[in-house]
């Protein structure tokens, strides 16, 4: 055994060392194509697909599609929806997360639970409840009417669908990032003789900046492009009630294939707006969290 | 200023955290909250600085009761364990930040601020760094901006949990002394936790003891480890070999043999301890007296000035620690496996707790 054990680095020493992780390069070639050709199927091709179909008609058309007034409307009432939703969904996600993070309370799992229904249910389902509630046989139904209140096939019942299903973007984006850095920073600041609004501007909102920008902008991508719970409670009103998504789908359904597909365009900038401030965001959050390992890491260097 | 403490109650839950404690701390002293984790110092500290609402029990600051006081208006300078700077702001700004946070009226100009701030850390000797983030500290670098960022508000009271307890040995050292020296100068009421007895005996003015969410004995270091008044405090401050026995006519029989139990002439066949600190035995080659118990050098250890023996009793009943003074140590007769008499000097013979009777 001990011959064995002694002469057995010497054979294997001119060998090449690999990482205890690494794999031969056929198998590595092989995974990294198969992860490329389902992404150029997936996503490139619809993408190049888009563009394609929507410039079909010449650059004249293109722009004809995007200028006519029942798309500059749905754009204009895209807007209008993320410009409210988007807001509200800040506070409400600030303040979620704030509770959850930062105190000790009945119910809190629940809470957290509930947070994530929006994400949980199909957006059909959540635009199906506020009909539930709203429409002329829900519950609000009859008392809406006769206050000549209207909310679904309106604007409000788009504005609250929206709002439901983007709810969980900011909240969820906070919540780890508050509970892993605690309440001492604020207990300082306050035995400091800070103030509750003190403490939330300059010690609480710096920590958690980078964060709740990446959560608004999935937010504002999202409400912006929701088409399943809008399409519901919206009743497809021309110039009234049609957002982009919904739009494109009218001019699809009408053969206009090429209007249709400008205003996917649009929608398919858009996108490309998002995840260049995503990925932006991300990177300075990662600078920030490189400051933050720092914070802890040499202290227990020196206490280990 | 002072800190009363009057019969201070605190439950999380199940746990008592602090049961019925009371606590006087002199205006301009250094006090050391001392005891094992879990014992209620952290808690107590938290609630004297107005984070933590006591259930029962007033704090009084210089004879005003304080007990509803909130936080931002105690005026307590407050060191966090993991010093909780606040990570996004210079030194300077985290110094900085208890004067900018003032209302209007009562806020110092920038150049007020701006010499106050450099005052402060030319104390703490960070002056050089004030434009460094937290991250680019070291950990004892960072404890001194804490210190710093407490005293800017000029607090009537400070209040330090577990202040070194996240550096190593010899950072800790340095500190420990620099605190010392540091609380001579700016002479505010000063309260500090730890769980280091040696930190806690080096450092402090009056040491208070606690276990278990009560307070087992307060007094100077001498007097809380020269008169220990109960057997935690015995056990807990120094090292020290603990015999269960029973006491009889100021005598207590420990099995292998019988000690002297001074102040204990009356009782009569009670439980009791007895506690002897390590280096209160006399090691000889014959016995001394009747309290002399043979044993058996079981390993010795002669580093430094002090040498470390343990040793077994022959008739049973465990092992013994002695201490012993290098030049009385007689390397040929403490060799290991060598037969001795153990004679303790000084022994300390409390009543087993849960049996009633006290010492006379």
């Amino acid at each position: 055994m001990a011959t064995i054990a002694v002469s057995r680095p010497a054979t294997t020493a001119p060998r090449a060392v690999t990482r205890a992780t690494g794999e031969s390069p056929a198998v590595r070639w092989t995974l990294i194509g198969i992860a490329l050709t389902f992404l150029a199927l997936t996503l490139l091709l619809p993408l190049v697909l888009v563009f394609h179909q929507a410039l079909s008609k010449g650059i004249a058309a293109y722009l004809a599609a995007i200028r006519e007034p029942d798309a500059l409307s749905a754009a204009r009432l895209t807007l209008l929806i993320a410009a409210i939703a988007v807001p509200v969904n800040l506070v409400f996600g600030v303040s979620a997360a704030w509770c959850i993070a930062k105190f000790e309370f009945r119910g809190k799992n629940l809470l957290i639970s509930l947070i994530d229904l929006p994400f949980a249910v199909s957006p059909v389902i959540s635009g199906m409840i506020f009909v539930l509630l709203f429409g002329m046989h829900g519950w609000f139904g009859g008392w809406l009417f006769d206050h000549d209140i209207k909310i679904i096939f309106a604007v409000p019942g788009m504005v609250l669908a929206t709002t439901f299903i983007t709810s969980p973007f900011i909240a969820r984006e906070l919540i780890p990032l508050m509970q892993e850095q605690g309440t001492e920073e604020e207990e300082a600041a306050i035995v400091l003789g800070a103030g509750g609004w003190q403490t939330f501007w300059r010690v609480t909102l710096p920590n958690i900046k980078w964060g709740l920008l990446y959560g608004l902008i999935l937010c504002n991508a999202r409400a912006m492009g929701e088409f399943g719970a809008v399409s519901v409670v919206s009743g497809h009103i021309r110039g009234e009630t049609n957002t982009l998504p919904l739009h494109v789908e009218i001019l699809y359904n009408e053969y206009a294939f090429a209007a249709s597909f400008a205003v996917a365009s649009v929608l398919t900038l858009l996108a490309f707006v998002t995840l260049a401030l995503k990925t932006l965001v991300e990177w300075q959050q990662r600078r920030a969290e490189a400051d933050r390992v720092e914070a802890v890491l040499p202290v227990e260097r020196i206490a280990a | 200023m002072s800190i009363q403490v009057r019969h201070l109650r605190k439950a999380f839950g199940d746990f008592v955290a602090l049961d019925d404690v009371s606590l006087d701390v002199p205006g301009g002293e250094l006090v050391a909250l001392l005891g094992p984790s879990g014992s209620g110092k952290t808690t107590l500290l938290r609630i004297i600085a107005g984070l933590e609402p006591a259930d029962e029990g007033t704090i009084l600051f210089h004879g005003e009761d304080a007990t509803t006081q909130p936080v931002r208006e105690r005026q307590v300078g407050f060191v966090f364990q993991h010093y909780a700077l606040f990570r996004h702001m210079s030194v300077f700004e985290n110094v900085a930040f208890g004067l900018r946070v003032r209302p209007r009226g009562v806020r110092p100009s920038e150049e007020e601020i701006r010499d106050s701030v450099m005052g402060l850390l030319k104390l703490v000797q960070l002056d050089v760094l004030a434009r460094r983030r937290p991250s680019e500290l070291s950990g004892g670098q960072r404890q001194r901006v804490a210190l710093a960022r407490a005293l800017a508000v000029k607090p009537k009271v400070l209040l330090l949990d577990e202040p070194f307890g996240a550096l190593d040995a010899k950072v800790r050292k340095e500190l420990r002394r620099w605190l010392r020296r540091l609380h001579e100068e700016v002479h505010v009421t000063s309260v500090f936790v730890t769980h280091d007895q040696e930190e806690a005996l080096e450092v402090s003015d009056r040491v208070v003891i606690m276990n278990e969410g009560k307070v087992e004995q307060s007094g100077t270091p001498e007097e809380v480890y020269e008169r220990p008044s109960t057997p935690f405090v015995y056990g807990f401050l120094g090292d020290v070999n603990l015999f269960h026995g029973r006491i009889h006519q100021g005598r207590v029989n420990i099995g292998p043999g019988e000690l002297e139990a001074p102040g204990w002439a009356d009782a009569t066949n009670q439980a009791g301890l007895a506690y002897v600190r390590t280096y209160d035995v006399e090691l000889g080659p014959t016995p001394s007296g009747p309290s002399s118990l043979a044993a058996v050098v079981r390993h010795v250890r002669a580093f430094g000035p002090v040498v470390r023996l343990e040793l077994d009793l022959v008739q049973g009943g465990g092992t013994i620690e002695a201490h012993v003074a290098r030049d009385r140590f007689d390397a040929a007769a403490l060799a290991k496996g060598r037969q001795v008499y153990v004679s303790p000097t000084n022994v300390r013979v409390f009543a087993e707790p849960g049996s009633e009777r006290r010492p006379a």
